[in-house]
């Protein structure tokens, strides 16, 4: 049994390298959320685009929807918004925006710019709807299924990428 | 002459520092309304997460959901709830992350214990080891090279 005392710590050492090579790859940045598979936060909130209008959840029970946190000052948004674009124009499911932190000129004034992706934005001046959904990077992205649970989250960006391999497949399945 | 012309320097580069940092200077942040409430908050803060800048609580870190979460804890205060409702209002939104101290969990059991198990483990092999050296008999081991006064002579 001399090559037991050697296999022991080699595979000690295999087991702690598995577990570097994994701590390696996982992002501190993506912090899992706990709202998933539970009811969306409930908002009432106006729209950005009319003051003396308002946007509640409750309007969207019955429909998949995306929930898509963005704000005028946000860089990263403006990356993700062609994709966004592309999104809303195959009418998968309607986008509805969380203008997070935000004054309502720039942000109208960055959708007429950049295009609007958007069936409707909400408008989350102080921020605290964006507290609820637990946002903490704009921007981020959320699929609410027809019974108003959140289904998925994605912080940061979107990309093509992960529309067509995690988005996309979850609205096909969702919408049954 | 070199004197006064050292003293106009120094009071020159007095000037101009003053100048700088009055540039630099900011306005004093407004003092708290309720200083008793504000040290509350700041306890609360300083067990909870940044998440922007992950290293830091709520308490010292400058970003602005640090500002905005310390500003719902100040309001939550105001409404009266307890500190246990406040973290778990947190938890709720953000997960067992924003915790600053890790939960004792099932979970978490590996990160809490692990590196003392480890250490432990290791140490107990290293005395086992060293032990079983001892007891055997000494021509188990090479010996040792007399020491040579002239090394560098062939054998």
């Amino acid at each position: 049994m001399r090559s037991l005392r050697f296999i022991i710590p080699l595979l000690v050492f295999a087991a702690l390298l598995f577990f570097l090579f994994r701590g390696l790859k996982l992002d501190p940045r993506e912090v899992p959320s706990p709202l998933i598979d539970k009811p969306a936060p409930g908002f009432t909130l106006t729209r950005l685009d009319d003051a003396t209008r308002t946007i509640r959840r409750d309007d969207m029970l019955g429909k998949v929807w995306l929930l898509n946190v963005w704000a005028s000052w946000c860089v990263a948004c403006r990356q993700e918004h062609p994709t966004l674009v592309a999104l809303a124009q195959t009418r998968a499911a309607p986008i509805v925006g969380l203008n997070y932190k935000d004054t309502r000129p720039e942000g109208l004034a960055w959708l007429g710019q950049f295009g609007n992706p958007y069936d409707v934005s909400a408008f989350d001046q102080d921020g605290r709807v964006g507290i609820d959904f637990g946002v903490y990077g704009v921007p981020e992205t959320f699929v609410i299924d027809k019974n108003g649970l959140v289904r998925f989250k994605h912080i940061g960006p979107l990309t093509p990428e992960i529309v067509q391999t995690k988005i996309q497949p979850l609205l096909r399945q969702l919408n049954g | 002459m070199a004197d006064v012309l050292r003293s106009r320097i120094a009071s020159g580069l007095l000037a101009s520092m003053v100048f700088v940092f009055a540039a630099v200077a900011k306005e004093a942040p407004p003092a708290a309304e309720d200083p008793v409430l504000e040290k509350k908050m700041m306890r609360i803060a300083a067990e909870l997460r940044c998440l922007v800048c992950q290293n830091e609580t709520i308490a010292a870190s400058h970003a602005d959901l640090a500002a905005d979460l310390r500003e719902q804890v100040r309001r939550m205060l105001k409404e009266g709830r307890s500190e246990e409702q406040i973290v778990r209002y947190m938890t709720e939104r953000y997960g067992d992350f924003v915790l600053y101290r890790p939960p004792m969990k099932g979970t978490t059991l590996l990160l809490w214990f692990g590196p003392v198990v480890l250490l432990v483990g290791g140490l107990a092999v290293l005395v086992i080891v060293l032990r079983r050296r001892n007891r055997l008999s000494d021509d188990r081991f090479e010996p040792d090279e007399p020491e040579a006064p002239d090394e560098g002579t062939t054998r």
